[in-house]
């Protein structure tokens, strides 16, 4: 019960943070990511806003046993760069410029009710189920040895 | 440099401090990661082994659309903007939003927020890229074709 609230809490201060920053609309974003154009820098303050927050409440958390509501604190491990980091920044960049959404603001925007909205998210869904039957397809092939990875996921 | 635009930088300023908050919150409480895509792909099939915390995830969900809610409510202006590009286009767009954001495992939030927060190397690597490809997809469709 604790969690649900915790997680409906921590969506609805990031859902009022991305309305206030501007990133749920398409025309601000697509605006920032035109450097050649009418450079909008606005977003540039939401992201060093954010980061300089969480950069300093990460650091208080870092000597914390353990979290509020759990056992422990899930500090992500992985430290590969690789064609699949780079590769799937990549793609997602391209599908980010060219419809101005990424994952938050496009389900933050639901909320203005809007069909194109809605289908942009399935198309989303559509896209996160491919690439997650994609990467557990070794995982059927050998349970075994791909077992680390698909915990992890 | 008008005022106006001093205006809608500090707001700027205020909401990305708001969507810090979010990610120190969810990690002092849960100990999670504040990545959108990873807490949304944690909802789909193939499901990972372990699970049992879809509940959460769906509150974080809502949260995230009750949010421009209450800015809408409290400052009285649209905080969502209208889709500016064509139907299909939205469709190719989604699709490659999500594919890239698993298979890099991460998006804005989690690699760019949380992870320069950290300051991974991994993340950076990330955000450097979506940010590069996304400029010169919005230099291609707007400037080159």
């Amino acid at each position: 019960m604790l969690k649900l609230a915790s997680g409906l809490i921590t969506g609805l201060v990031f859902g009022a943070g991305l309305a206030l920053a501007g990133m749920t609309d398409p025309a601000v974003v697509l605006g920032f990511l035109d450097v050649a154009g009418a450079w909008n820098p606005a977003l540039a303050f939401v992201m060093g806003g954010a980061v300089i927050v969480t950069f300093i409440g990460f650091r208080v958390l870092r000597g914390r046993r353990h979290p509020l509501l759990g056992t422990g604190f899930s500090w992500p491990t992985a430290s590969a760069i690789d064609l699949r980091l780079v590769g799937g920044a990549a793609i997602f960049g391209i599908g980010w410029g060219l419809a101005g959404y990424c994952p938050g603001p496009a389900i933050a925007s639901l909320a203005g009710g809007r069909i194109e909205v809605a289908i942009f998210v399935a198309a989303m869904v559509a896209g996160m189920i491919a690439a997650r039957f994609i990467s557990a397809a070794p995982a059927s092939a050998s349970p075994t040895s791909a077992s680390p990875a698909a915990l992890k996921r | 440099m008008t005022a106006e635009m001093i205006q809608s930088w500090s707001i700027a300023l205020v909401g990305g401090v708001l969507i810090g908050a979010a990610a120190v919150w969810l990690m002092a409480a849960q100990g999670r990661i504040m990545g959108v895509s990873g807490i949304l792909a944690g909802l789909l099939p193939p499901k990972p082994a372990g699970g049992g915390d879809r509940g959460w995830r769906i509150a974080f969900a809502l949260g995230l659309i009750g949010g421009p809610l209450i800015v809408q409510a409290v400052t009285g202006a649209s905080a969502i903007g209208a889709p500016v590009v064509s139907l299909p286009l939205l469709v190719v767009a989604g699709l490659l939003v999500g594919f890239g954001t698993v298979i890099g495992s991460g998006c804005t939030s989690g690699h760019g927020v949380c992870g320069l927060s950290r300051l991974s190397p991994r993340s950076l690597v990330a955000t450097a890229t979506f940010m590069v490809t996304g400029a010169l997809t919005v230099l291609v469709v707007r400037h080159l074709i």
